[in-house]
């Protein structure tokens, strides 16, 4: 599908989501409550297929966090990137797309670590790289540690 | 993460044992726990982090020139690859057309980063399985290509070479002549691989029909590289987005169908014959002129978003810079092709022995700085 199959064909579906298409991929917006919905669309609608989530990360803008979704179709061969716009920065949730790839699992444990967003319905939910008893989420931008040296 | 005071053995009749974080056949500090009934396998839990340096928050305060050094200690098997994923996504980010010399140099040199790397892999592959000579021959051919890229690059392991807008500096005199001489010697010795382990009952019988995973779920666990081909998933990012030229090169994807770890170790066999078919086509055809675009002194990416990907000796790489027009990345994101992959540990090795856990770990060709970063 070209970008603007895809577009229309997302925007029957969901005709809230808002699109990106400055870069190189075509960016599909929406926020914390819509993802879910909007990403089962997306793996299981023969048209769509999009079954390789090949990166799941989050950006800090300080005053919301976004988290980002690549996916790419192998049978269709086409890509979207998929962004959601957290608004609570103190508390950051959002559902899990862990039943849906499997390859989620530990790319959200690796963003819970980092950047604290708690993702509901998660099966293991558990820091992945940093100790149990480690406080705060190092790649958050208001993240301090006495440790840290200006250079 | 508490090893004492835990039950050894479950409610269940569950044996639990930690394997590592300090066990040779980890190949780095991975810890895995082992949930066993007898010596069947009922779960696995990896526990990570033990080599977590944080490259990634680093990397927000490091300039677009230096960031990509700390990536050579990513997956430092492939620094080479790693150095090219980033310097290709600044050149995204600039717009930079990069000289032909240079990108027919950058292909060389991760072609024979790969075939180092596979060589190594497959040392340590039968190492594993009990066969201590693999090793030896394997380092006998990999010497010779750490000599190219420490007369050319400086260093042996982690290069530096890649800058944004070509290498860092010409090739080595001696380069040409070198790396056709290495070309003949490894070109004779693939026979010997053959016959010293794939043909060896020993080695079938361990790997064959062992850590098997579906072509659907090694999609849907993101694997990439030999791990997803010998499943029969196309996933050669050189293929199927290709950088630097390689799409004017003629060489084959590897598929296998078998999915088990013999599959795997076939597609890795297979992949060397492949690296060297591409520097032979280049080697007698890298173009003249100049190795290196002439770039600003403070690199600065416009605002935005850039994504780049490469397939390293272990699978896809993928570089994801967030840029706010500042001179070091916003955010930066490695996409590394080690982490998705043991992640399909578990879906592999549950069900099968403890020994054959050991195989399964050598044909996923771990990097543990990579998974952790």
């Amino acid at each position: 599908m070209t970008t603007e199959e895809i577009k229309q064909s997302v925007s029957a579906l969901f005709p809230d989501v808002t699109y990106d298409e400055a870069g190189e991929f075509l960016n599909v917006l929406t926020d914390s409550k819509g993802l879910k919905p909007l990403m089962q669309a997306l793996r299981r609608n023969s048209e769509f297929d999009f079954d390789y989530l090949f990166c799941l990360t989050c950006i800090d803008w300080k005053t919301h966090l976004t988290m980002v979704y690549h996916m790419l179709s192998k049978s269709n061969n086409h890509t979207v990137v998929v962004k959601a716009k957290i608004a609570d920065v103190n508390t950051p949730e959002i559902e899990t797309v862990c039943d849906i790839w499997e390859t989620a699992n530990f790319h959200e444990r690796e963003v819970f670590d980092l950047f604290g967003v708690k993702f509901i319905n998660h099966p293991d939910l558990r820091r992945i790289f940093l100790d149990e008893d480690w406080e705060g989420f190092p790649l958050r931008k208001n993240y301090v540690d006495e440790n840290m040296i200006e250079i | 993460m508490s090893l004492l005071g835990e039950d050894i053995v479950t409610e269940d009749g569950e044996f639990v044992i930690n394997i590592g974080p300090q066990h040779p056949s980890t190949h780095g500090v991975l810890h895995l726990k082992v949930w066993l009934d007898g010596e069947t396998i009922k779960r696995i839990q990896p526990h990570l982090g033990y080599i977590h340096r944080s490259i990634e928050k680093m990397s927000e305060s490091l300039s677009y020139r230096n960031f990509i050094y700390a990536t050579s200690r990513m997956d430092y098997l492939s620094a080479h690859i790693n150095n090219q994923a980033c310097a290709l996504c600044v050149e995204k980010g600039l717009q930079v057309e990069v000289p032909e010399r240079a990108k027919a140099i950058r292909i060389l040199m991760a072609e024979l980063t790969r075939l180092s790397s596979h060589q190594l892999w497959w040392g340590c592959t039968g190492l594993d399985l009990g066969a201590v000579t693999p090793f030896f021959y394997a380092f006998r051919e990999r010497e010779s290509i750490m000599a190219i890229m420490e007369e050319t690059c400086g260093a042996r392991l982690t290069q530096n070479y890649c800058v944004p807008g070509g290498v860092m500096y010409d090739i080595h005199p001696n380069f040409r002549n070198r790396v056709k001489d290495t070309l003949k010697q490894i070109r004779s010795k693939f026979n010997e691989y053959e016959e010293i382990l794939t043909g060896n009952v020993i080695f079938e019988q361990r790997t064959k029909g062992v850590g098997y995973i579906s072509a659907e779920d090694a999609i849907s666990f993101g694997c990439t590289g030999p791990t997803a081909r010998g499943s029969g998933v196309s996933c050669d990012v050189r293929k199927l987005f290709p950088y630097d030229g390689y799409e004017k090169l003629q060489f084959k994807e590897i598929l296998e169908q078998g999915g088990d770890c013999y599959a795997r170790y076939m597609v890795r066999m297979a992949e060397m014959k492949q690296s060297v078919f591409i520097i032979e086509q280049l080697i007698d055809n890298i173009p003249e002129g100049e190795f290196q675009a002439k770039t600003k002194m403070v690199l600065k990416l416009p605002k935005g978003e850039f994504y780049q990907r490469v397939e390293t000796a272990r699978g896809e790489l993928g570089v994801y810079i967030v840029s706010d027009g500042a001179a070091s990345p916003y955010r930066i994101k490695y996409r590394s092709p080690n982490f998705s992959n043991l992640s399909a540990l578990e879906r592999m090795a549950t069900g099968t022995k403890i020994g054959d856990l050991v195989a399964i770990m050598s044909t996923i060709d771990l990097v543990i700085p990579d998974v952790d970063r």
